[in-house]
């Protein structure tokens, strides 16, 4: 083992124990405070021979623990969604909200939620994460046939950054539109998709975003040493073993399904993606396997600070997520861009 | 052995290469040589697999490369290519490493980081082992991703059949110093003479090709021009037909026959 592997475990535990920690806080403090007692009896009452739960109780399960779950692995989402991208494309400033996946996740998600009654789809439990799916595929696609040059068939940065925008404007408006026309007062408020928020959680969605997560990570860990190959070029990855076209398409779904699957219960939550990896590769290095668990953990405990800020700064009421990653994220968003060797 | 039979690459309607046969022996180095545009680096590439012919095969060992995998074949075959930039910071190490990514599953193994240590001592990089690759200078990065080349090629006694392994150098030299291409060279001829491996490549200065082959090989307009030992392929009238220069001999007593422009 060499001295670079040891510091990395050591951040990673780190990582972990931070995680664990913003977790223990965001079940304790927001719009009213649990103490750890009644966190306690909340979470003895889940065993069977428990008393009648209190409304606090209920509170707790059913709002706040979904709650942190599921912020706890959207950001894991958005952290290994962001480390996949810039892999791939082996430049540190794409990440899923720049080049088009989450608007188009949340314009699918919309569109069920206000169009899927007219067209008679019968919904099922994964009836919404699949038109976020399909959203988060069209445009991430379309995205990327439009930058791609004419002549030798690749995107520079500047056109993908350009066309990102592009797309996430008409995909956006789109989302306003969705909402103009919407009858249900249910139907949810554009300031939902623009600017994310993690207060619709529920356990049902705990479960599925549970599941694209994990295994989505599980498929990404898989593949970290061919992605760690394609850093030297597609060239050199080919000449050292990896079937570069296959990799391309396994780790642009793993990330598009990941991606849309949590944008499909918080709306866009930008900057996340970009940010985690970047912080780690100052700390750790850019070795793919180091960077996919780090950014699991660095996304989930970001995203749950964030939240916590969203829930405590304004309460009882609380600011769009989306409001608090973008403050932090911006500034390191320009930083990068402004860097130049990174620029090609 | 390598055998090329007949291999044709064009891309649109345009042949970069068209009907090349070569056969090529273990223990010798090949070097192509020839003007700009005149095939070399397709040939290379084609040879090495990463561009697969129109028409033609070709084999190693007998075994036609067209549907070995590029797992399979990435643990017999190595290619050196010019100036390979690094996206993200990697220590020196981890580069060498990716040598040994098509031997190992996982995490490497004792034997890939026995050879790691061994191949990083032999060029001479151990004690760069844990800088920034992205920070290196341009003949220290060359002598890395050497390192990483043969590491993937690397014979361990206790681990390895003696099958036929393949060395290719895309232009490996165009960056370099004159003392580095010429320390490079040398290790390359040193390690062509490890057990069978085959080595062919592209260099540009015609005198460190005469210097360094066993066989050259001329290429013009995508055709085999000449092949065969150096000092029947550099003929005074190839070259001029060729290279449209005409050359002067002159005889060195240190490093046989030079060429010199007029």
């Amino acid at each position: 083992m060499t001295t670079q592997d040891g510091s990395r475990r050591a951040l990673l535990l780190v990582l972990a124990s931070l995680t664990l920690l913003v977790l223990v806080a965001s079940l304790r403090y927001g719009a009213i405070d649990f103490s750890f007692a009644d966190i306690s009896h909340a979470l003895g009452s889940l065993f069977p021979g428990h008393p009648e739960r209190t409304l606090d109780q209920r509170i707790f399960l059913e709002l706040r623990f979904s709650r942190a779950i599921l912020c706890l692995l959207v950001g894991a989402s958005l952290g290994v969604g962001g480390t996949l991208m810039q892999a791939l494309f082996r430049n540190p400033i794409v990440e899923p909200g720049l080049v088009g996946t989450s608007s188009g996740a949340a314009f699918g998600s919309a569109f069920f939620f206000v169009l899927g009654s007219a067209f008679q789809i019968s919904p099922s439990l994964w009836s919404l994460p699949i038109a976020a799916c399909v959203g988060g595929v069209v445009s991430t696609y379309l995205v990327f046939l439009l930058a791609r040059s004419r002549e030798d068939g690749r995107s520079s940065i500047v056109m993908l950054l350009l066309t990102g925008l592009a797309v996430n404007a008409l995909f956006m408006s789109g989302i306003g539109f969705l909402s103009y026309i919407a009858r249900d007062p249910q139907a949810r408020s554009i300031t939902f998709w623009s600017l994310g928020t993690l207060s619709g959680a529920s356990w049902k969605a705990v479960q599925i975003v549970g599941i694209s997560t994990i295994l989505g990570s599980i498929v990404a860990l898989r593949y970290a040493k061919q992605l760690n190959a394609l850093m030297i070029g597609e060239e050199e990855a080919t000449y050292l073993g990896v079937n570069v076209n296959r990799l391309k398409w396994i780790i642009l779904s793993v990330n598009v399904v990941i991606v849309a699957i949590a944008t499909a219960f918080t709306g866009v939550i930008s900057f996340v993606g970009l940010v985690v990896p970047h912080i780690l590769r100052m700390t750790g290095g850019a070795d793919n396997r180091f960077l996919i668990i780090g950014s699991a953990l660095m996304g989930a405990t970001l995203l749950t600070s964030a939240d916590l800020v969203a829930r405590i700064c304004v309460r009882p009421a609380e600011l769009p997520i989306g409001i608090v990653t973008s403050v932090v994220g911006v500034p390191v968003f320009i930083f990068l861009l402004r860097r130049r060797q990174y620029v090609y | 052995m390598l055998t090329a039979s007949n291999i044709t690459f064009s891309v649109g309607n345009k042949s970069l290469i068209s009907d090349i046969s070569l056969s090529l022996a273990p223990a010798k180095l090949h070097l192509i040589i020839g003007p700009n545009g005149a095939g070399k680096s397709t040939l290379v590439k084609v040879l090495a697999r990463l561009l697969r012919p129109q028409l033609g095969s070709v084999e190693y060992d007998g075994v036609n490369v067209g549907k070995t995998s590029e797992l399979e074949l990435a643990k017999c075959r190595a290619v050196l290519s010019q100036a390979i930039e690094v996206a993200f910071p990697l220590s020196v190490r981890e580069v060498v490493m990716m040598g040994r990514y098509p031997h190992f599953g996982g995490r490497p193994g004792t034997t890939d980081e026995k050879i790691v240590d061994e191949v990083m001592q032999h060029f001479d990089v151990t004690e760069f082992s844990d800088r920034n690759y992205q920070t290196l200078s341009g003949g220290e990065r060359q002598r890395v991703n050497f390192a990483r080349v043969l590491s993937q090629l690397w014979y361990d006694a206790s681990t390895s059949t003696s099958s036929g392994r393949y060395l290719f150098l895309d232009e490996p030299l165009t960056f370099l110093d004159i003392r580095h291409q010429i320390d490079f060279l040398k290790k390359i001829r040193t390690f062509t003479d490890s057990p069978s491996v085959v080595t062919v490549g592209v260099v540009h200065d015609l005198n460190l090709a005469a210097r360094f082959a066993d066989q050259i090989v001329l290429l013009n307009h995508g055709r085999i021009v000449a092949n065969g030992a150096p000092s029947a392929v550099l003929t005074s009238e190839r070259i001029q037909d060729v290279f449209e220069v005409t050359p002067t001999f002159v005889s060195t007593e240190h490093s046989g026959m030079q060429l010199i422009f007029n």
